[in-house]
């Protein structure tokens, strides 16, 4: 229990999925309240929060939750980062412990996009009102969705994930469903997941196509929900009772990177360059092997997304994320459990909880205290997210030795 | 595109201004000087290396498909589902959407050679025409790049 470490002290999520009744001030007060508890501290405790919420990135959630829930004068750091808007809270307050600022930091990531639909990459309306006029950067005289390709996320991913086929052969339609199968297998486990039905790859296949090979329940399900954590740094940690070091869960590496240029990376993001560049940080930091983790919870946003991810976080050979899937590896009961929460595409996609909800399932499980879904001796983990633009975050995360 | 009556076409201007329609349409990039790294967009600089300097060049009109999916969903005015793809110019990246390919899988190989083709958006009351771009199989199909648009 080094001084230097920063740890989870207390961590919670609320259950994702359709919350009509309540805001986002609502949602991640429970959130923070329940993290609160579950680290036996109080606001009087806190020293910094970091806090993001992507579709009000304008209205200062961190402010209007300590409205709710205790307004003490501490610093706040609202963010924005794409889909990694909640590891990038995470990481603020994990850094203001390094730099020393801060003794106990609160972070968390709350949204509403319960029916939110398709995001997409903006609309067209072709030479309405009025006449053909170049506009933006690339002298558009239109939207350009559908015309110059497509910039709506499932469609991006599906051409990321056959951009992958393209390189290394093997995957298919059938395979990118099964790999949702895996998922949708492992939400059933799971009572804070959004969608929690088993769907065979038949049925993932035969589903509404959004964007080929991405299938309705291959995409990441717009939910609501939030998750919050609370941070500590070790000398404080040393000073709290037996029972918060027992359950207190190391975090062995906090990175974040951004994509590095690519000559593709105008017309199609890279997704996978600043992913394994975060990857060979975040192992180097930690300490630890891939071959070590004993759970992962991957930015799955679509089934094709999973694939590379395996790739290029060198859970297997590079290349060989096919030959990985087929061999049963990332299922519950396999060598390298990948998302047994049920990942995004049916636990859900909270765009700014869920970077905290990742590191509340790997904690969980290292805390030994995920029940009937719990990943036996689990000691080791690892969270990611990918934000486009790009952000990547991942977090190396390990039990406890008290 | 729904046709409507034909207006007296008095002009043509391309969708984006890196689609050259004269004297054959082919698409031009801005490469940067230092680094030869190209864009297809406005620049302040280099997004590798920083260089300032650019010059224009031409982008093969032949390719190869990197990667594709087949998109469901579009905005109003604009046919779907449609194939969009990324495709490989001789070491130039590009986005485009397939043409005169039926769109479904089957019709859609990764590796196939494209070539570029335009269609017509339309014409507004001044008469000037939109020109977009696609690639379209270099094997050549029945048709032109217009006709198949109108049958989507």
């Amino acid at each position: 229990m080094s001084g230097d470490d920063v740890w989870v002290l207390g961590i919670h999520m609320t259950k994702f999925g359709k919350h009509p009744d309540k805001d986002v001030v609502d949602l991640a007060s429970e959130s923070v309240l329940g993290a609160l508890a579950d680290a036996d501290v109080s606001m009087a405790d806190i020293d910094v929060i970091g806090a993001g919420n992507l579709m009000g990135a304008s209205g200062g959630i961190g402010q209007q939750v300590q409205k709710q829930v205790g307004q003490t004068g501490i610093p706040v750091y609202n963010v924005v980062n794409a889909c990694a808007t909640g590891a990038t809270a995470f990481r603020v307050a994990y850094l203001e412990i390094k730099a020393g600022e801060a003794d106990l930091g609160l972070a968390f990531g709350v949204e509403k996009l319960a029916g939110a639909g398709l995001l997409t990459g903006g609309g067209s309306s072709a030479g309405s009102g009025g006449g053909w006029t170049p506009k933006g950067r690339l002298g558009a005289v239109t939207g350009l969705e559908g015309h110059t390709g497509t910039g709506t996320m499932p469609g991006v991913f599906a051409q990321i994930g056959l951009d992958y086929a393209h390189r290394y052969g093997g995957a298919d339609f059938e395979l990118f469903a099964r790999i949702a199968e895996k998922n949708h297998a492992h939400s059933t486990l799971n009572p804070l997941a959004a969608h929690q039905k088993p769907m065979s790859a038949a049925q993932i296949m035969a589903d509404v196509m959004v964007a080929y090979p991405n299938t309705r329940p291959m995409c990441s399900a717009n939910v609501d929900g939030a998750a919050a954590a609370v941070l500590v740094s070790g000398e404080r940690l040393k000073k709290l009772s037996p029972e918060q070091r027992r359950r207190a869960v190391k975090i062995s590496a906090s990175v974040l990177t951004s994509d590095p240029w690519q000559e593709s990376c105008q017309v199609l993001p890279d997704v996978s360059t600043l992913t394994k560049a975060a990857a060979r940080k975040a192992y180097s930091m930690a300490g630890v092997d891939p071959g070590d983790l004993d759970l992962v919870e991957l930015h799955d946003c679509f089934a094709t997304a999973e694939l590379v991810h395996y790739d290029n976080l060198m859970l297997c050979a590079e290349g060989g994320a096919v030959d990985f899937f087929n061999s049963g590896a990332p299922w519950r009961d396999g060598t390298t459990p990948v998302n047994v929460s049920g990942g995004l595409e049916s636990k859900g996609h909270p765009i700014a909880a869920t970077g905290i909800a990742n590191v509340f399932e790997v904690a969980t499980h290292l805390r030994g205290e995920a029940g009937p879904r719990q990943i036996e001796g689990a000691r080791v983990g690892l969270t990611h997210v990918i934000g486009l633009g790009q952000a990547c975050a991942i977090h190396i995360l390990e039990r406890s030795a008290a | 595109m729904t046709q409507t009556p034909a207006p007296v076409i008095t002009g043509q201007i391309p969708i984006v201004d890196y689609l050259i329609l004269e004297p054959e349409p082919h698409l031009r990039a801005h490469e940067c000087a230092s680094c030869h790294a190209r864009y297809f967009d406005r620049r302040n600089a280099c997004a590798n290396c920083s260089g300032t300097e650019f010059a224009d060049v031409d982008v093969p009109t032949a390719g190869v498909l990197s990667t594709y999916t087949i998109v469901s969903f579009a905005p109003p005015g604009v046919d779907a589902p449609f194939v969009a793809a990324i495709v490989d110019c001789a070491g130039t990246s590009v986005r485009g959407k397939l043409l005169n390919v039926p769109p479904t899988p089957e019709n859609v190989a990764l590796g196939m050679p494209l070539r570029l083709a335009t269609y017509s958006l339309g014409a507004d009351a001044d008469g000037v025409e939109a020109i977009g771009y696609g690639f379209e199989p270099a094997g050549g199909s029945a048709g032109a790049p217009a006709d198949r648009e109108d049958s989507q």
